[in-house]
């Protein structure tokens, strides 16, 4: 349409341009979120993950620990500081350089590599950029060896051990225990820490929890577009009234009965509390979908003989099929992402609960700052609807459209 | 396995007892209750159809009438009794809410985020359905956009707690800031200005949502009323803001609307970023803090915001009583 006056504006590269920021700003937090998922947690703490694919300067702490030899008055260790004990799996490489040293592990980097420095039992230490280092002293030094620290560049470390850890709840030292003591990885999964036991409860909460309100709604939308009754437009108000009630209000009375009656804070409790509150949507976008069938195709059914029970699912539930999957999507999502209901309907901790709880309660609280954990978490947590979403979005949208907008 | 064996066995037993209901509720009408045939069968069959909408609408009645209409009467009765329940207080939970510094913050908090958010969402939603209509590569930049939806508030509030993180090395917000020698700030402790922070991430997650509607319908706007501007020498913005957006406007208030429910639903924003503190608390995350410690405040809340979202409730229906007719 730009260009039917002739003229192909400069409007449409600001327009390209302008989108494309508008892109970049939405995509940022999750990019940021993914790429911290992967990062090392020594690694998250000092460069932040637009520098991911960079190296950053780590600080590590080893002691002096090859044999000392005897130089005239002085013991002297010497080697490379990348193969000491408690570093070398971490310098496999191989071309390795140190940029500072330390004596003591309040400054790690007090001395530039190279420089030589008095150490305590007055002999002196070097280290140099390339790892080698002497260390003398006037007393014998012990098998141990003397404690060193240094700063040496790290290239980008991106591994799956977040997800390893957050699944399982078990950091990699404990993970490498019971899998030295015959578990499997698959074993591990059902531990009580891990997020995938909450993974799985989520999965329970969800999938009676979309289906059933589709299934309820879907009669009840049919008799509300095609079956003639009294009290018919009534009922239709009711729904769109009830569109609106906020899921508040339904909490304190709803728990108390639920625990009159004995369910309590129980998976079947949350089920029917989420289909009571997915309903009203549910039943007004199938409905609204189904007024639009066509009518000969309903009356001559009828004509032909047919029930209404045969009607629907013969011939209405096939047709809606679009309105059917963005309502299952719609209600999937919002169900996989729901706190609310699952901290009021669901016991706050142990066996049943969800994953949004878990994060928000328990992960949150217990390990703020662990930010590799937390990303990986909501990674977690988000991997499933991004899935459905994409892989269904076409179905969302087309039914979204259909129920909504005339 | 025992938990996702568990998880099968709810499963089929929550979804099978739906769908028995349905099928042996309509046999039994019209094989035992009612049968088409014998003498009676005419009279029969015209009287399993006047029970039939009934038979297929009771889950649908039950569930909405339990779930949603009791506790609208409940609620009300529950916050005219005091924490135990036992004793009539009247009025006196509404008196304590308003007398609670802490709720009149969150009141007006919550009546921020109902000005502030439908509004941007709106907006930016329809901004972004006119930028991307006639781009190639329109399609890839509205899923970008779409793709929070599919987040949870949770996720999306862990998403966006990197961003606003204090530590440089973590938030790129400070890491800009500080990259251009400010201090770095903890961004959702500055008082007043927060709430708008958190505003941001529901925007993000919603603008999908209002682009999608509204770019349809944009879409349905007929060409030849645009034509017609074109040829007068409208320039695009005419177009947009003189011919576009009156066509459309019916839509854009049900956007709005949608977005204004939401927001005075939004709960889990709050709680994951703040917990309420920082003068961020909001009508729902207040509503938490009583919740399981005294039912009779907790249901004085829930009855407010019932209050506050009554007039769209009210506008709601009579909008779709005049689309019947």
């Amino acid at each position: 349409m730009d260009n039917i006056a002739g003229r192909k504006s400069g409007l449409s590269i600001v327009t390209n341009v302008a989108v494309f920021i508008i892109v970049i700003l939405w995509l940022i937090p999750t990019v940021g979120l993914f790429v911290s998922s992967f990062r090392d947690r020594d690694q998250i703490s000092v460069s932040g993950w637009w520098e991911a694919p960079f190296s950053v300067e780590l600080t590590y702490r080893t002691r002096a620990d090859d044999t000392p030899t005897r130089d005239g008055d002085l013991y002297v260790a010497q080697g490379n500081i990348f193969e000491t004990g408690e570093v070398q799996d971490q310098f496999t490489s191989g071309a390795n350089s140190i940029a500072a040293f330390g004596l003591v592990g309040r400054e790690p980097g007090a001395y530039a590599a190279g420089e030589t420095v008095d150490n305590r039992d007055g002999g002196t230490v070097v280290v140099n950029a390339d790892g080698s280092y002497v260390y003398t002293s006037p007393e014998p030094i012990d098998e141990r060896g003397p404690r060193l620290y240094f700063l040496a560049e790290s290239p980008p470390d991106f591994t799956m051990d977040n997800y390893a850890q957050v699944l399982t709840g078990l950091d990699e030292d404990e993970r490498a225990q019971e899998i030295a003591s015959g578990a499997t990885f698959g074993d591990l999964l059902f531990e009580e820490a891990g997020i995938f036991r909450n993974f799985i409860n989520t999965l329970t909460v969800t999938i009676p929890a979309t289906i059933i309100p589709i299934l309820i709604a879907a009669f009840a939308a049919y008799a509300l577009a095609w079956m003639d009754f009294p009290g018919r437009g009534f009922l239709i108000a009711c729904v769109v009234g009830l569109l609106v009630v906020p899921l508040q209000l339904a909490l304190v009375p709803l728990l108390n009965l639920h625990n009159q009656i004995g369910i309590g804070q129980s998976f079947l409790g949350i089920w029917l509390a989420h289909t009571g509150f997915g309903l009203p949507l549910a039943i007004y976008l199938l409905r609204n979908y189904m007024v639009g069938l066509p009518r000969d195709i309903i009356e001559s059914a009828k004509v032909d003989g047919a029930t209404d029970f045969q009607i629907f699912t013969k011939i209405i539930l096939p047709l809606s099929f679009p309105a059917l999957a963005s309502f299952a999507i719609f209600q999937f999502l919002w169900t996989w992402n729901d706190l609310l209901v699952a901290k009021v309907f669901l016991p706050s901790t142990g066996d049943a609960q969800v994953m949004t709880v878990k994060i928000a309660d328990d992960l949150l609280g217990s390990r703020g700052g662990d930010w590799g954990i937390l990303a990986t978490a909501a990674f977690v947590s988000i991997a499933i609807p991004l899935i459905v979403f994409f892989s269904m979005q076409r179905y969302l949208v087309r039914g979204l459209l259909a129920g909504s907008v005339k | 396995m025992s938990p996702v064996l568990q998880g099968i066995i709810t499963i089929v037993v929550g979804v099978g007892g739906c769908v028995g209901y349905f099928y042996f509720a309509n046999l039994f009408l019209d094989k035992v209750l009612f049968p088409a045939k014998g003498t009676n069968a005419g009279r029969n069959i015209n009287r399993a159809n006047m029970i039939r909408p009934w038979v297929f609408l009771f889950p649908a009645i039950f569930a909405l009438g339990l779930y949603l209409m009791y506790p609208v009467v409940g609620s009300f009765f529950r916050s005219m009794y005091d924490r135990a329940g036992t004793e009539f207080v009247g009025a006196g939970n509404y008196v304590r809410l308003f007398n609670n510094p802490d709720f009149r913050q969150a009141f007006l908090n919550n009546i921020l985020w109902a000005l502030v958010v439908p509004a941007v969402t709106t907006f930016m939603g329809l901004l972004i359905a006119q930028l991307t209509d006639r781009l190639k590569w329109g399609n890839i930049a509205k899923s970008i956009i779409f793709m929070p939806m599919a987040i949870s508030f949770v996720g999306a509030s862990l998403i966006w707690k990197f961003v606003y993180a204090q530590d440089p090395d973590l938030g790129i917000i400070n890491a800009i800031a500080t990259s251009f020698g400010a201090d770095p700030v903890d961004p959702l402790q500055i008082p007043f200005w927060n709430n708008f922070l958190l505003m941001v991430i529901l925007i993000w997650i919603q603008t999908g949502f209002s682009m999608v509607i509204l770019s349809a319908a944009l879409r349905g706007v007929p060409e030849e009323t645009i034509e017609a501007a074109i040829i007068d020498g409208a320039n695009p913005f005419q177009v947009f803001f003189k011919i576009k957006v009156p066509q459309i406007i019916g839509t854009i208030v049900v956007v709005w609307t949608t977005i204004t429910i939401l927001v005075l639903k939004v709960f889990d924003i709050v709680y994951t970023m703040t917990g309420g503190n920082y003068g961020t608390e909001i009508l729902p995350s207040f509503m938490m803090d009583f919740m399981f410690r005294d039912d009779g405040q907790a249901t004085a809340v829930a009855f407010v915001i019932m209050l506050v979202v009554l007039p769209v409730m009210i506008w709601n229906i009579v909008q779709a009583r005049k689309e019947m007719r």
